[in-house]
Order: structure tokens, then sequence, then C-alpha cells
């Protein structure tokens, strides 16, 4: 097994925001300047890790059908963790994501990592496949939140760039903004997909595992009719 | 795809008939790849599409020679920048995307300048820029270009200037008072629709909002405001020409204007004193840029009369509760984005019964197209 695959595919060809387009509430609501959007992810890389580490690590002995309140289980204990400490030592932080925070415990990313992959793969795997994920995420959260915060404030991570320079478009900090920047930055990733889709000589395909066609969640299993 | 079989079977029929039938009631269809389908409009006619945005910036002159007049070399500042930024954008998106050059129908340029018309003289160069882009690229070539946006381009970035940024947006100069001055020195005041807003807290009644002196420098255009909307005079003879060049039908800025003078005067009625008058409504603010202008917009009204008159009122209240009732002085372009939304609604609604239509009395409900049984 590649190890180094596993971690890398998070951060581009798997991207989790960008490409499976999971984990949209948090990216659009938490991206509003640089360093939010550097705490969510962080936070959220942790969670992703550890709880991929104990889930796969007990993927044998939980039930099929009580799977997903167990992994729920594991991934709010994390995320207590998480809360606990970011009350405590980053204060102003934990301020501003709010109710974020928390709700990490049903964020895409986390359960559908869980389900798809860490159930199903051993334990270095599934640690390599939350950690990657996790900085894929980061990634994505603070590029996202840099070009917002240019445009809305004409700062990146708080420290002014430029004397005295005008444009502050406040607009691009608030929801709006999120879905403009977001939109053009898919676009981006989708073109510089295709381009090299295209230079292989081949057609630009969405990753297999993760799309609604092979999703299984809103399947129910043919026995159970 | 040639010679494909459709089966057209009611779902109700149990299984066995449902065999029976199907083997019974199949039709072939036509070659699809040799009918040729399109959206509605399908005789064409008449002047093309640059035709008529030339003929609309024809009618828009009185308001830019308006402009022009009472707030000087700004205007014609804020106007180029606007007008040449609509239409870099649209010739950069055109070229990046690798598609014909758009710039000849002269949309982007009229964008340009609805969007300068919407702006006041005092706003700084970048501003205007972004405006521009929201409006271009934003607002209509992510859609699709021309004829695919639902939104009115100038009108959302009207919007997003105004919330992106509000203190840029929101400097009025007061008129004939910056020809050649310099920015710094130019006298700002508040818009008469902003001093209506908090008119008790300026110490003018309501009484100084109708007096007819008050009404008429309205009515010239002799107050602050954006470029496009100060002076009602100039917009009325540029909206009457567009009606009378056939270019809008009378319909929807009728039934704006009709609905605010109706609210206004049903508010005045219920409780004086409350707001200004009809008149003061009227002549004030972007309503008329916005009922003859921007709510006329082939692409982003409703294609029926009837569609145009539900628009047209929907526009009217919510205008009139927004200036009223809200917290903004203004509400022409929320009102006319709101009301854009509803459009393919309303079209639905109000669609033209074709000749000889009788209704479905059984009450059976068929499947529409997309819809899972």
């Amino acid at each position: 097994m590649n190890y180094s695959r596993e971690f890398f595919k998070g951060i581009w060809k798997e991207n989790p925001v960008l490409v499976l387009m999971l984990g949209m509430c948090p990216s659009l609501a938490t991206t509003g300047n640089g360093s939010n959007a550097l705490g969510m992810g962080l936070a959220t890389t942790f969670v992703l890790a550890c709880s991929n580490l104990v889930i796969s690590s007990i993927r044998k002995i939980v039930p099929g059908k009580i799977r997903i309140p167990c992994y729920i289980v594991v991934i709010a204990a994390f995320v207590t963790v998480v809360d606990l400490l970011m009350q405590a030592y980053t204060g102003s932080l934990y301020k501003a994501l709010g109710i974020f925070i928390p709700l990490i415990v049903v964020n895409c990313i986390v359960l559908g990592r869980a389900e798809a992959f860490a159930s199903k793969h051993g334990l270095v795997e599934s640690f390599l496949d939350g950690a990657g994920m996790g900085c894929g995420f980061t990634l994505a959260l603070v590029l996202i939140g840099l070009i917002r915060e240019f445009l809305s404030a004409g700062t990146l991570f708080n420290i002014h760039i430029a004397e005295n320079y005008p444009v502050t478009f406040a607009v691009m900090g608030q929801a709006p903004g999120g879905f403009i920047v977001m939109g053009f930055i898919l676009a981006g990733m989708n073109f510089l997909n295709m381009r090299k889709a295209k230079k292989e000589g081949g057609n630009f395909v969405n990753p297999v595992d993760m799309d609604c066609r092979h999703c299984m969640i809103c399947r129910l299993p043919e026995d159970e009719k | 795809m040639n010679g494909k079989k459709v089966d057209l079977m009611s779902d109700n029929m149990d299984k066995k008939e449902l065999t029976e039938k199907s083997e019974t009631q199949r039709i072939i269809l036509p070659d699809p790849t040799r009918l040729i389908l399109s959206p509605s409009p399908h005789i064409q006619t008449g002047p093309g599409t640059g035709k008529i945005m030339l003929l609309v910036i024809a009618c828009l002159a009185p308001a830019i020679v308006a402009s022009l007049m009472f707030f000087g070399l700004h205007a014609l500042r804020v106007l180029v920048i606007t007008t040449a930024s609509c239409a870099a954008f649209e010739y950069l998106w055109n070229r990046i995307s690798g598609r014909k050059s758009t710039l000849n129908d002269f949309s982007a340029i009229l964008t340009g300048i609805l969007l300068a018309m919407n702006t006041s003289s005092l706003t700084p160069a970048w501003v205007c820029v972004a405006g521009a882009f929201i409006a271009i690229i934003i607002a209509k070539q992510i859609y699709g270009g021309l004829g695919q946006n639902p939104f009115n381009p100038a009108a959302v970035a009207r919007i997003a200037m105004l919330t992106g940024a509000a203190g840029a947006m929101t400097r009025f100069p007061a008129p004939n008072s910056i020809f050649f001055a310099p920015i710094p020195d130019a006298l700002t005041t508040a818009t008469p629709l902003g001093a209506a807003e908090s008119f008790s807290a300026m110490g003018k009644g309501v009484e100084y909002f109708n007096s007819s002196a008050f009404l008429w420098r309205a009515f010239i255009g002799e107050t602050s405001g954006s470029l496009g909307e100060t002076s009602a005079l100039a917009i009325l003879i540029g909206g009457i020409g567009l009606i009378a060049l056939r270019i809008i039908r009378w319909h929807i800025p009728v039934s704006i204007i009709c609905t605010v003078a109706v609210f206004v005067s049903l508010v005045n009625h219920f409780s004086p004193g409350t707001t200004p008058g009809v008149l003061f409504h009227l002549f004030s603010g972007g309503l008329l840029l916005g009922a003859f202008f921007m709510a006329t917009d082939m692409v982003t009204s409703p294609v029926t009369v009837k569609g145009g008159i539900v628009f047209g009122i929907g526009i009217g209240i919510l205008v009139c509760v927004i200036r009223i009732y809200g917290s903004y002085p203004e509400g022409m372009s929320f009102a006319i984005v709101l009301m854009n939304a509803l459009v393919p609604l309303i079209d639905k609604v109000c669609y033209i019964r074709p000749f000889g239509h009788q209704n479905i009395k059984s009450g059976r409900i068929e499947p529409r197209r997309g819809e899972i049984k």
C-alpha cells in the first residue's frame, strides 16, 4: 500500500472542499478572514485524523447496522476535546468561530471519511487519509479566507499588505462573497484539471468513489425492502 | 437515437394491462437530430439586439445630459469609467472563454451607462470598476451571457456596490456644486429620500417635501443623488421615447408608478405625516429610472402583458415598503432584483392560453417533467 498516496490525494486530487464538495457550510461560513479559516481547518484536521484512527481500529467490532451512531460518538468525543482546548487557549478565535466548532461533529467530511475510508482500511492508511483530507480542507479554507480577507479588508492574516490601499469591498467578507470566491476557485480547479486531462489525452471525470453515482447512503439495502 | 420507441402509459394501470398496452401504444418519434428546438420567441423580425440597445442608449441621452449639467465633470468621469470597464470586461471574458466578441451588440455599453446612472458622481474609480466586474462577469456572463441572465446586471452591481462599499456609494454631491472642483471640495448633502427617511431629525416637516418649490426642483433634477436618478423630467422624456419606439411596453412602468401612487396615498391617508406625498416619491430617487429603463429589461422581465403588470405591482409594493418602513432610504434596485427572481414563476402563472385551449376538468394529475413519482 502506497502510504504517501493516501496522504497526498486529499490535498489536490480528492480535495474535500474543492473536488468532493463536502463541508460546504463551514467552508463558506468561517472563511471571512484568513485566521478564522486556519483555525477552523486545523481543528477539523485534528478531529479527522484522530477519529479516522479510532474508527479504523474499532471497525471490526462495530455492528454494521449501528455503525453511524458509533462513529458519531467517537467524533463527538474528539470535537469536545478540540472545543475545550480552543476555549481555554484561543479565546478570541473560539468566539469568532462560535457554533461551527461544535458543528464539526456533523461535518460531512469527518463522517464521510469515517464511512467511506476508515471503516474499510487499516490504521495507518486511515490516519494518513484523515490527516491528508484535513490538510486539504485547511488549505482550501485558508485560500478562500485569504482571498476574501484581501478583497474585503485589504489585509492578509490581519496584516496590512500595502500602505493606503483603498480597495475594501466589504461584500466579499459577507455571505455572498463566500459563494462568489468559492465559485471562481472551483471554476479554476476544473479548468486546471481539464487542461491536464486534455494534455494527457483523456477526458476529465470526477473522482469515482465519492460522487452521487457511487455513494451508498441514500440507497437502502435490497433485503430490507 | 433514431426511431427510439417511447411508451405512453398511465401509471395507474396494473401490471398486466401495462404490459399489454406497452405492446400496442408505442409511437416512433422523429429523428431528434433533425428537429430544431429553441426557447420561445420563435419568429424573428425587426431590429436586432444591437439596434435596440443603441435606441435605449439614445433614450438615455436626456438623462446623461442632465447628469452632466448638474454634476459636471465628475459625472463624466464615473460614466466613462463604468462604460469603459464594462466593455473591457465583456471583451476580456469573450477573449478568455474563446467566444465571438459580443461587444457589437452594445449591451455591455448599455449596462455600463445604466450602472453610472445608478452611481453617485463622487464614487471612487475602484468601486466603479468592481461594479462593472460584478455586472458583466458575475451577473451576466457566468449565467451564459446576454439573454441568459436571471437578474438585471446593473441592479445587481448597484446592490453589490451599495452593500460592499456603503460609505463610498452614499456620498452624494449637491447639484451644481462641483463642475471642475476636485472631489474633496465637493459639498455633499443628503438625497431627498435620505432626508425624508429621517426628516424629523432634520427639523423639517413633511410639508417641506410636499412644497411645490421642492417638488419642482426634484422634477427638474436640481437635487442630490445618483447621476441619472435626479432629473425626473429627463427620464420621462427618455421613457416616453422608449414606449413610442415600441422598445418597451407601457405596462411595467405604468403599473409600478400606479402601485407606488396608491400605496403612498393609502399610507398618507391612514397615518398622515409618516412619509411625504405621492409626487415626492415619484420624482425622487431611482423610481422612474428603474421603472422605465431597468425593470423593463427584456431579458429579466416577464414575457406577457399580464405578467408585466404583476411584475410591476410587485416592484411598486416592494419599493414602497423598503422606502417607508425599511432602513434603506431607497429600494428600487432591491425591488427589481427580488422581482427578477420571481419572473420564471410569473411567466408560468401568466402564460398566454393557446387558441381553443380548454381546461382539463377530470382532475387527473399527470406527472410533469422531472417530477418523481
